[in-house]
């Protein structure tokens, strides 16, 4: 009934617009065409410069609204992310004043220079002087913020410092999965053909690296003020890991290994003090289109100080025991050397 | 003179040299459906744009809801789209068919045929002077292979699986493996079939364009005479000639890979639990191939565009276009470029970062060519004597949503700020301002600037005025506010943010944005219902010249003919922007110099 009332109400305004323009244009012929014409010149004139004012103003009301929703105020959470948003507010200052300028112009000429009978227009067809300014000018400002831009973009996407932690995302239709190399800090081999569903990332556990590697889902922990070197899989389609507190995002491409890494500057608990909000998450969106569940891909990252990530690291079993669960030491030895030990004194097998 | 009208000709009615002769064995068929006549086959694709244009935003109209309600059920679209909207709520598969969809209509049926091919086939040959297209037959199979492209892809959206639904960048291996998604089954067959016979038609659509600027401009019509439109269209037609057949190859592979058991794409897969045999594909590659055309074709949309703003703006300011040689060189420079910058779209996919820095250089120096073209645009408005016509307002808004979409695109350009906005609703908006919004506009300024030319009618103006205001209005209030969302981090084609702690917070502004997109929508239909109701009953027009312009189309009789002129073809004798030259108010350009005139 509701939706019946809303196209009802929606075809008797057409019908009343309808009749109006016919009717404005039968005045117009008892008016005289010109007549009409030139006053429609003049509201359409003002209207442009009100619309400019109004404008304006609503991207200043747009700004007073949304701003405090956006990730600026509460700073980036990654050392490397600050030079994103200083480059950000450098940006925005420049094509704001660009944007002002620009704007003002086109709407102040139009409504200034509307069709007068006391105006002739000027004839000016070209002016190489201006036109060399105008070129010239946006060349330098845009060589400054390319310079500026690649400046971070080489620090970002360089290699990662040596002492980095080494996760090892894998992206699948619809979840992530990670991979810590373990105490001799070297992952283990992966064939995907080796996939089962319970070895799922198709890890070789004939390669002894693979043996006190450590497997989680949806989870992922890191600590804080230590580069973390993201090594990025995936298993099915495109996805993308899109960290955007961390100001990073990088594909997860089958078959060809992507690699990003970041500083992350702020604990999930101090953020949720810096923000104020108890439920604050970093969260991994999925940033790249990836099939039907792809708005549900949710990864969550902990960031935690050194001491609790190495407790959580700790308490974690290789999957090595999980795939193999009848190889697993009894009791579960926690002290990841002596799981590398064990580990390596049993034979592979699949 | 007479030679080149006599052999133009020839070239047309196969024979008879007067286009008197021939109308008389006209029949329905040959005028109105077969036709080689460049402006009814201009007129056809306008119709079937507009007809592309009101599906393709219904469908962003109903996928809005979703993401404006996405805790209410509405009954009635059950009843419209049966199992896809069980419940009353669009099934995720369904919501990323109807984004899909738009994206594809919109970017190639719409703002690629429908405005290049209505403009191009109208404007070209009327504005350089010549009877007709270099071959209209090869015109009229273009518009009957987009007709057909037409066709496959409508029937696409009645498969059982679906229609294509893994964006309408198409990605492999998403749109490789029925396993992937309900869309990428028989629905992204269709879609690539479709696509194939789309790009035939724009292939002979664009030579024919080329071919005719070429060689048939009539007398004194010199390259660096031609209106601003028709450079416009050629840089155009260029860019299509040698983009499009790379999106084919593309294409074409994804069928084998999907179809025929190839690894052009595929690598290490393991999808719905079976470990595929495919290895050393590369899944990049393919967006290399369609980025080669995807960032030309932003241009192949947005130059008409420009150019058509440009004439209409400088016809109504009564004053030259400011700086015609740099507007042209711009046009060059742009067109240059386009070809120079597709990686831009793929800085987070592990792009060498070397390589990336070139990307990032060539992306941020196309801005320099769009300021000249915007500030010329604003001195040709400045001490002007402007009369806003519907096309003026129009060229108008035009320029201010290039200047709004073009300057976020300054953000996008530079590799290190994409790899926090890459893939937001800072890119929606974009790209939805400067791309869709600012073509959008330009085809109405050509559509309300010419439609006296096509129809011999005008568009009532009431119903424009009211056209004009509510869609700018609407459009910076639906993609203004979305520049936030993607500063906070929102990742666009995201069904639902319920459970999302970082994206929940915008679902007001998600409701706004989407009331304010049903209201813009509404008003489109007013313009579609002016539209056809005004070819049939609008106000006759009465001088052959209206808009008191230069080029050479108002040189014809109201309604012309197959063959354009009655007569001889015009000579040129000057550029198309002599406005309040000497004293004069316009002087069109096939007025011979005067022995008193200043040169310029």
């Amino acid at each position: 009934m509701k939706e019946f009332l809303m196209v009802a109400l929606g075809v008797l305004i057409f019908v009343v617009i309808f009749q109006i323009a016919k009717a404005s244009e039968y005045v117009s012929v008892l008016k005289g065409e010109e007549k009409t014409r030139k006053q429609n010149n003049r509201i359409n004139a003002f209207i442009l410069l009100g619309f400019l004012v109004v404008g304006l103003f609503g991207a200043w009301y747009c700004n007073e609204l949304y701003y405090g929703k956006t990730l600026f105020p509460q700073g980036s959470a990654s050392v490397e992310g600050e030079k994103i948003d200083e480059m950000m507010l450098i940006t925005i200052a420049v094509t704001g004043l660009v944007f002002v300028i620009t704007q003002v112009l086109l709407f102040w000429f139009a409504y200034k220079y509307q069709e007068s009978d006391n105006r002739k227009a000027f004839y000016f067809a070209h002016s190489t002087k201006l036109e060399l300014i105008w070129t010239t000018i946006p060349a330098i400002v845009l060589a400054v913020l390319v310079v500026f831009g690649l400046r971070v973009w080489f620090k970002m996407t360089g290699d990662a410092p040596k002492d980095a932690i080494v996760v090892e995302v894998t992206g699948h239709q619809f979840g992530w999965e990670y991979r810590y190399p373990g105490a001799d800090k070297v992952l283990g081999k992966k064939d995907y053909k080796l996939t089962t569903t319970t070895n799922s990332l198709g890890v070789d556990f004939n390669d002894p690296a693979s043996l006190d590697d450590i497997h989680v889902s949806t989870t992922m922990h890191i600590p804080v003020g230590v580069p973390i070197k993201m090594v990025i899989n995936a298993q099915d389609v495109i996805h993308d890991v899109g960290l955007s507190h961390f100001r990073i995002k990088m594909d997860a491409v089958p078959g060809i290994p992507t690699t990003q890494w970041f500083t992350p500057k702020i604990t999930t608990a101090d953020m949720r003090a810096k923000t104020g909000n108890p439920n604050f998450t970093y969260e991994i969106s999925c940033d790249q289109m990836c099939g039907a569940g792809h708005f549900s891909m949710r990864g969550v990252i902990i960031v935690e100080t050194m001491e609790e990530y190495r407790k959580w690291l700790a308490e974690q079993k290789p999957e090595y025991f999980t795939v193999f669960p009848d190889k697993a030491p009894k009791p579960i030895i926690t002290d990841t050397v002596a799981v590398k030990q064990t580990a390596q004194l049993l034979p592979a097998k699949k | 003179m007479s030679s080149v009208a006599t052999l133009h000709g020839a070239d047309v009615h196969g024979g008879h040299d007067s286009h008197h002769e021939h109308h008389h064995h006209e029949t329905f068929i040959s005028k109105y459906v077969f036709s080689q006549d460049h402006k009814m086959i201009a007129r056809q694709f306008l119709i079937t744009g507009i007809i592309w244009a009101i599906i393709g935003g219904l469908f962003s109209v109903v996928f809005r809801f979703q993401l404006g309600y996405p805790d209410s059920t509405f009954p009635w679209l059950e009843d419209i789209f049966g199992h896809w909207a069980a419940g009353g709520k669009l099934k995720p598969e369904f919501y990323y068919a109807l984004v899909t969809m738009h994206g594809t209509i919109l970017v190639f049926f719409v703002l690629t045929a429908g405005l290049s091919g209505t403009f191009a086939n109208f404007l070209i040959p009327l504005q350089i002077g010549a009877r007709d297209m270099a071959s209209p037959f090869l015109n009229m199979l273009s518009y009957w292979f987009f007709f057909l492209a037409s066709v496959i892809m409508f029937s696409s959206l009645f498969v059982q699986t679906g229609p294509a639904s893994g964006g309408w960048t198409i990605y492999p291996p998403l749109s490789a493996l029925g396993d992937a998604s309900s869309g990428s089954k028989i629905g992204m067959d269709l879609w690539l079939v479709s696509m194939a016979m789309f790009i035939v038609s724009s292939l002979l659509g664009g030579l024919n364009y080329i071919t005719t600027i070429l060689n048939m401009r009539t007398k004194g019509m010199s390259m660096t005479r031609m209106p601003l439109t028709v450079w416009s269209l050629f840089f155009t037609a260029v860019l299509g000639v040698l983009s499009f057949p790379v999106l084919l190859s593309g294409a074409i592979l994804l069928l084998f890979d999907r179809n025929l058991g190839t690894s052009f794409y595929l690598s290490d897969i393991v999808i719905a639990g079976k470990i595929l045999p495919n290895e050393g594909g590369s899944a990049i590659l393919f967006q290399h191939l369609f980025w080669f055309l995807g960032h030309p074709e932003v241009y192949i949309i947005l130059l008409p565009a420009m150019g058509m703003s440009s004439e209409i703006l400088a016809t109504n300011s009564r004053k030259p276009i400011f700086g015609y040689m740099a507007m042209v060189g711009s046009l060059f420079a742009i067109a240059i470029l386009a070809f120079l910058v597709w990686a831009h779209h793929m800085f987070v996919t592990g792009l060498n970062p070397f390589l990336g820095s070139f990307f990032v250089l060539l992306t941020l120096l196309i801005a320099v060519p769009s300021a000249i073209k915007v500030f010329n645009w604003l001195t040709t408005l400045w001490r002007g004597n402007i009369r806003f016509t519907p096309g003026m307002l129009f060229a108008i808004g035009f320029v201010s949503l290039f200047i709004s979409g073009g300057l976020t695109g300054i953000f996008l350009g530079n590799s290190a700020l994409d790899l926090h906005l890459h893939d937001t609703y800072f890119v929606v908006a974009h790209f939805h301002i400067v791309m869709g919004v600012a073509s959008f506009f330009g085809m109405f300024a050509g559509v309300y600037h010419w439609f006296p030319k096509m129809f011999g009618r005008y568009l009532n103006n009431t119903m424009a005025y009211i056209h004009f205001w509510v869609t700018i209005i609407g459009a910076y209030l639906i993609f203004w506010p979305m520049h936030y969302e993607g500063l906070a981090g929102m990742p666009r084609r995201y069904y639902d943010f319920a459970n999302w702690e970082s994206f929940k917070m915008f679902g007001g502004l998600n409701e706004f944005i989407s009331l304010v997109a049903m209201i813009v929508f509404a008003v489109q239909l007013l313009f579609v219902f002016n539209f056809f109701y005004s070819i049939f009953k609008g106000r006759k027009v009465t001088s052959t010249n209206p808009w008191g312009s230069n080029t050479l189309e108002w040189t014809t009789p109201i309604k012309p003919g197959h063959g354009n002129w009655p007569g001889e073809i015009p000579e040129v004798y000057r550029g198309a922007y002599d406005y309040a030259k000497d004293g004069k108010e316009f002087i069109p350009q096939n007025v011979p110099v005067g022995a008193d005139e200043t040169s310029h």
